[in-house]
């Protein structure tokens, strides 16, 4: 587990220098190779044409602008990084973050943050299912609404919906917690509804104020988090798993 | 893992080049299945009262030779296919081919428009093989296997015919397909091999032979059927879209006003000109998406 480290500020466009790196002239590991050889700077990447596993194991405090769609796992293992995509991004973006920011200016496929366990994903368009599936400490962000299986089996860390959740929002859930703005499709198993406090709406509006997102309010949310009668496996809850 | 494409064109400069965009769509989808391609191109309707069969060898044969027993009003040979254009129907060609001595030939389609090909190896020689890049069409969907449940022969690869006109691709697997199967047969439903994706095909054909609609058969998918699929079906008119209850197979969907495409990985739309500025989406699990004239 890597150190606690602030949250990369998000770009003000245009005022730093970038290098220009083109997937129709390089390939996807040769872009990789000289991403995480990078301690700063700003990179513009080319011709994403939904690749997969771009900008992948970045280490560095480098910005990285994907002119385009993403693959899979786009902005895997990030450290540090800044990865703003300009388009969609695949399966498992941010998957196993754990630290930096990463940015989808549309929208993700199923598995967005995957496992992350640190840092911010920012999605400002729709994550598809299981976003935020087994969270572990990182911040999700999606402005729009999120699929099914929202944040299962999420250990902590927090996933923030500006839309509606689909079935089974935090299903098997441990100390995650979730704060969904439009309606909830069904809750899943020990999933509960908790009291927003004043202290929550404070929390959030700092996490919407670092993820950029500026036209909803923190007291429009709700808050869900776990029951905790899962945590032990008990043979009167069997039908519950 | 598999990988499936379609594509619905608007515009007469896309059908133009129908078979080398979907060649350029399935060359992305290779990865995902080494195995076998096929795909279901649309294009030439038959002249009235005539239909179009799409045969199948499964050795060297003589295409002259086996169709000479044949009635048929024209004949084009592709490599390990012929393009029959007959009076008669699929039944009595089929009758008539499994009367003769030499390597086995099936009916693999049959309709006005429908045309399939498909054959076990890598996608780059078998599209090469059956010319795909140089077919036109209206529409068309295609079909890279990895096989995980069943044998990697031609008979085993997709699309699998549902009916005149009709196929399927699949990605993904079932669960229930041998009791299904056997359910199916006593129904009258007749199957070539032991793979799942048929059952699915098979399903479909009785559930419209029964007077469902494509989008009823559709939907008694998500109930009769257990496991993992996403579906494209190729219809006369276009092609039609499920994925299951849970999702647990990608699709990409994507449209602009020359083209309507689906696949398994945006990668394989990347391709298609005017891609990056497409309405992008993913299709909800459990919902039809449908396009063209779908059969009622």
């Amino acid at each position: 587990m890597s150190e606690a480290l602030p949250t990369v500020a998000p770009p003000a466009s245009g005022q730093e220098p970038a290098i220009d790196l083109d997937l129709a002239r390089v390939s996807v590991r040769e872009l990789n190779l000289d991403l995480q050889a990078r301690e700063s700077g700003r990179v513009r990447v080319h011709s994403p044409a939904g690749r997969h596993n771009l900008a992948v194991g970045l280490r560095g405090a480098v910005r990285v602008e994907i002119l385009g769609h993403a693959g899979y796992y786009c902005a895997g293992m990030n450290e540090h990084a800044h990865v703003r995509i300009e388009g969609n991004a695949g399966v498992g973006v941010a998957e196993n973050m754990m630290s930096g920011r990463v940015e989808v200016m549309r929208s993700t496929s199923q598995s967005a943050g995957a496992s992350a366990h640190g840092g911010l994903l920012v999605v400002h368009g729709d994550a598809a299912a299981r976003a935020a599936i087994s969270l572990k400490g990182a911040d999700v962000v999606v402005r729009g609404s999120v699929g099914h299986l929202a944040a299962f089996m999420g250990q902590s860390g927090r996933l923030v919906v500006c839309g509606d959740a689909g079935e089974a929002l935090g299903d098997s859930l441990y100390e995650a917690t979730l704060f969904i703005r439009g309606s909830v499709a069904g809750l899943g198993a020990d999933c509960v509804e908790k009291e927003m406090r004043p202290a929550h709406v404070a929390e959030l509006a700092d996490l919407l104020e670092a993820a950029s997102i500026d036209d909803v309010s923190a007291e429009d949310f709700r808050r869900y988090g776990s029951a905790r009668t899962l945590y032990h496996f008990n043979s009167e809850h069997a039908g519950h798993y | 893992m598999c990988g499936i494409a379609g594509l619905y064109s608007k515009q007469p400069s896309v059908s133009e080049h129908l078979g080398e965009h979907l060649a350029e769509m399935l060359g992305q989808l290779a990865e995902r299945g080494p195995d076998s391609v096929g795909v279901a191109i649309y294009r030439h309707p038959a002249t009235p009262g005539a239909r179009k069969l799409t045969l199948h060898a499964a050795g060297e044969v003589d295409w002259g030779t086996v169709t000479s027993e044949l009635p048929y009003l024209r004949v084009d040979a592709h490599g390990s296919h012929a393009l029959l254009l007959t009076e008669a129907s699929a039944e009595e060609i089929e009758a008539l081919l499994g009367a003769r001595d030499g390597p086995p030939v099936r009916v693999v389609s049959a309709g006005s428009t429908i045309e399939i090909y498909k054959q076990a190896g890598s996608v780059s020689d078998v599209l090469e093989q059956i010319g795909l890049r140089a077919m036109r069409g209206s529409h068309a969907i295609g079909h890279t296997r990895m096989a995980t449940e069943s044998r990697v022969t031609t008979e085993h690869s997709h699309p699998f015919s549902t009916g005149l006109d009709l196929c399927l691709v699949h990605n993904g697997s079932l669960s229930n397909h041998n009791r299904l199967r056997e359910r199916l047969r006593a129904e009258g439903v007749r199957f070539q091999t032991d793979n799942d994706s048929e059952v699915a095909a098979g399903y479909l054909m009785w559930r419209l032979r029964e007077g469902d609609t494509l989008e009823q058969a559709l939907e008694g998918c998500l109930s009769d059927l257990d496991g993992f699929y996403t579906f494209a079906v190729g219809t006369a008119d276009g092609f039609a879209v499920l994925r299951d209850p849970i999702a647990c197979k990608p699709a990409v969907m994507a449209e602009t006003d020359e083209w309507v495409a689906m696949a398994s990985e945006y990668r394989a739309i990347a391709m298609l000109p005017g891609a990056a500025d497409a309405t992008l989406w993913e299709p909800e699990p459990g919902r039809v998406y449908s396009w063209g004239g779908v059969p009622a």
